[in-house]
């Protein structure tokens, strides 16, 4: 089932001189794990505020074509009616964390739907639990370490239970491990809950092994968009200078030099195995 | 350059951030520190330009204990580029926000005018002179903030978390321009915890746990040795996870790039055909 579709969607930014993006027509089906990725300033972002409505409603601008989320004409739905369906995760969680505690932030955006208490209470203690900071619940937000506010971010918006997550670069403020550990959650989020999970992220060497579905943007437009083994492989991907995992070029090099595996790997797991039958022959 | 003895230091709040670091950098070393978050990476820093005092111990810079230097004195010899970009930037044009520190530390106008033209030009943002730093994406704001810091030449350059928010093609355009003013002599302190990064630029690498260091040597030797990597919770570059997968084969594991990995197992898969 689609959950997101768009058609021929270009957007100019109020003022803005030309589109930020261009002609982007795109599918995504209910329960992909998507990362979205390509160079600084080439509309990853813009694209994002479309799919939860920030985009025509908030920044206003020049909006054209289709653009259909979870089943809803976004341009004919207001950003709260938007935001039940769509969640957006910022890069910086400082950013989006405001309240005294851990349990006050994750509550507001449920108290400002008017939910009933009970509700409250009970969407609260679930999204603190699946996102692994029961403990945390009395903390101020501002005395936690980077990666446990990045925790708070998410349990607010999974709070509100949407359909799809957009994650804008959730980790480039965190350690590897720290890093590991929020791609983690948001896996289990993607496989046990079902959430449709629309990652932007530079670091593909972290986080490709997550994904079933890769969409390369370059310039405002879609320049590549599909299974990971074959987007990373191709020529366009090189071209553009998308990060593409270590493994990854490690198998393009041993195959100009006449070493080939038995498949394309995204992931250092992946590589040990595929080299092992190599080597051990 | 930079003389660290056994410095301890103390937040207000009872945090003790570092217990017991000794450390010397020498003038036109490249070094990275790194480690978890919270570690203690940012305020050693902050010692080496006298934001913050060690609260038992020494730092001297260029010979000069940072207790008996004012911090703006310092920052003459020692520029600080900030991790986020937005606590540095306040200015209402590029171009002011260049001139600002050189306007401060007193600089004639027409050497200022050179100076903030060279800055804008090396570093690419010379379209930008008239815009609001705050009209920039994230990645250009970076740039900003380390002109304004170029501008007025330190010998140190201190530069916290500079990959974050940057795409693949700008961490290779940082990586050359770090290594470029690291070859003209200039001292240069990276703050990272982008192993990928640092595998690539190859600096001498502090790493560093609970407020003290546990090790410091070249980045292949730190990066690639699992248990100091444990120790400080950092995970090794993708290329040494592969072969640190596949030590019973008897691989070399102190393997951090692509083109090192290649001619490894090249060499292994010849051995094995003879």
């Amino acid at each position: 089932m689609l959950i997101i579709e768009t058609k021929n969607l270009t957007y100019t930014y109020p003022g803005g001189i030309k589109p930020s993006i261009r002609d982007v027509s795109l599918t995504i089906e209910k329960g992909e794990f998507v990362i979205l990725t390509g160079p600084s300033g080439c509309g990853k972002t813009t694209l994002c505020r479309c799919f939860n409505g920030l985009i025509p409603h908030f920044y206003a601008g020049q909006l054209e074509g289709e653009l259909t989320v979870a089943g809803l004409q976004v341009k004919e739905h207001p950003i709260y009616e938007m935001a039940q369906r769509v969640g957006l995760v910022f890069q910086n969680p400082e950013n989006q964390l405001f309240a005294l505690s851990v349990e006050k932030d994750v509550a507001f955006g449920l108290e400002n739907l008017g939910m009933p208490r009970e509700e409250i209470r009970k969407r609260v203690d679930w999204a603190l639990q699946m996102t692994g900071i029961e403990e945390l619940e009395e903390r101020a937000p501002h005395e936690l370490s980077g990666g446990q506010q990045q925790r708070v971010a998410i349990a607010c918006v999974l709070a509100m239970q949407p359909d799809i997550m957009v994650f804008d670069e959730p980790t480039s403020f965190l350690d590897p491990l720290g890093a590991q550990k929020i791609f983690e959650v948001i896996n289990e989020l993607n496989k046990k809950l079902g959430v449709t999970v629309i990652l932007v992220e530079h670091r593909l060497d972290l986080a490709s092994k997550y994904a079933d579905h890769v969409i390369i943007m370059d310039e405002g437009r879609i320049v590549l968009n599909g299974r990971p083994k074959e987007i990373f492989d191709s020529e366009t991907a090189r071209l553009i200078g998308v990060g593409i995992p270590k493994a990854t070029q490690l198998w393009q090099i041993l195959r100009e030099n006449g070493i080939k595996l038995e498949s394309i790997p995204t992931s250092s797991e992946e590589a040990v195995r595929l080299l092992r039958e190599v080597l051990k022959t | 350059m930079i003389e660290v003895k056994n410095v301890f230091f103390t937040y207000p709040t009872g945090v003790e951030a570092l217990k017991g670091i000794s450390l010397s950098i020498r003038n036109g070393e490249f070094v990275a520190i790194m480690g978890q978050n919270g570690a203690g990476k940012t305020t050693l820093v902050k010692q080496f330009n006298g934001l913050l005092k060690p609260t038992k111990g020494e730092v001297l810079v260029d010979g000069v204990s940072t207790r008996n230097i004012s911090v703006a004195r310092l920052a003459r010899k020692v520029g600080f580029v900030f991790q986020n970009p937005d606590h540095q930037l306040f200015s209402e044009t590029v171009e002011e926000e260049i001139a600002f520190a050189l306007r401060n530390f007193g600089f004639k106008e027409n050497t200022l005018k050179k100076r903030v033209t060279w800055a804008l030009n090396l570093l690419d943002l010379t379209e930008y002179r008239k815009t609001s730093p705050f009209m920039l994406s994230g990645g250009e704001r970076k740039r900003v903030a380390l002109a304004s810091v170029l501008a007025w030449n330190p010998k140190v350059v201190i530069l916290d978390e500079p990959t974050i928010g940057q795409d693949h093609r700008q961490k290779e355009i940082l990586r050359q321009f770090i290594v470029q003013l690291n070859a003209q002599g200039k001292t240069v302190v990276i703050v990272t915890h982008d192993v990928e990064f640092v595998a690539e630029c190859s600096p001498r690498v502090v790493l560093m746990a609970q407020g003290q260091i546990v090790a410091d040597g070249d980045a292949k030797r730190i990066l690639t040795d699992p248990n100091v990597a444990l120790q400080a919770s950092i995970v090794p570059p993708q290329i040494t996870q592969v072969f640190l997968g596949l030590t019973d084969l008897g691989l070399s594991t102190d393997v951090i790039d692509v083109s090192e990995a290649t001619k490894v197992l090249l060499e292994y898969l010849e051995g094995g055909n003879r």
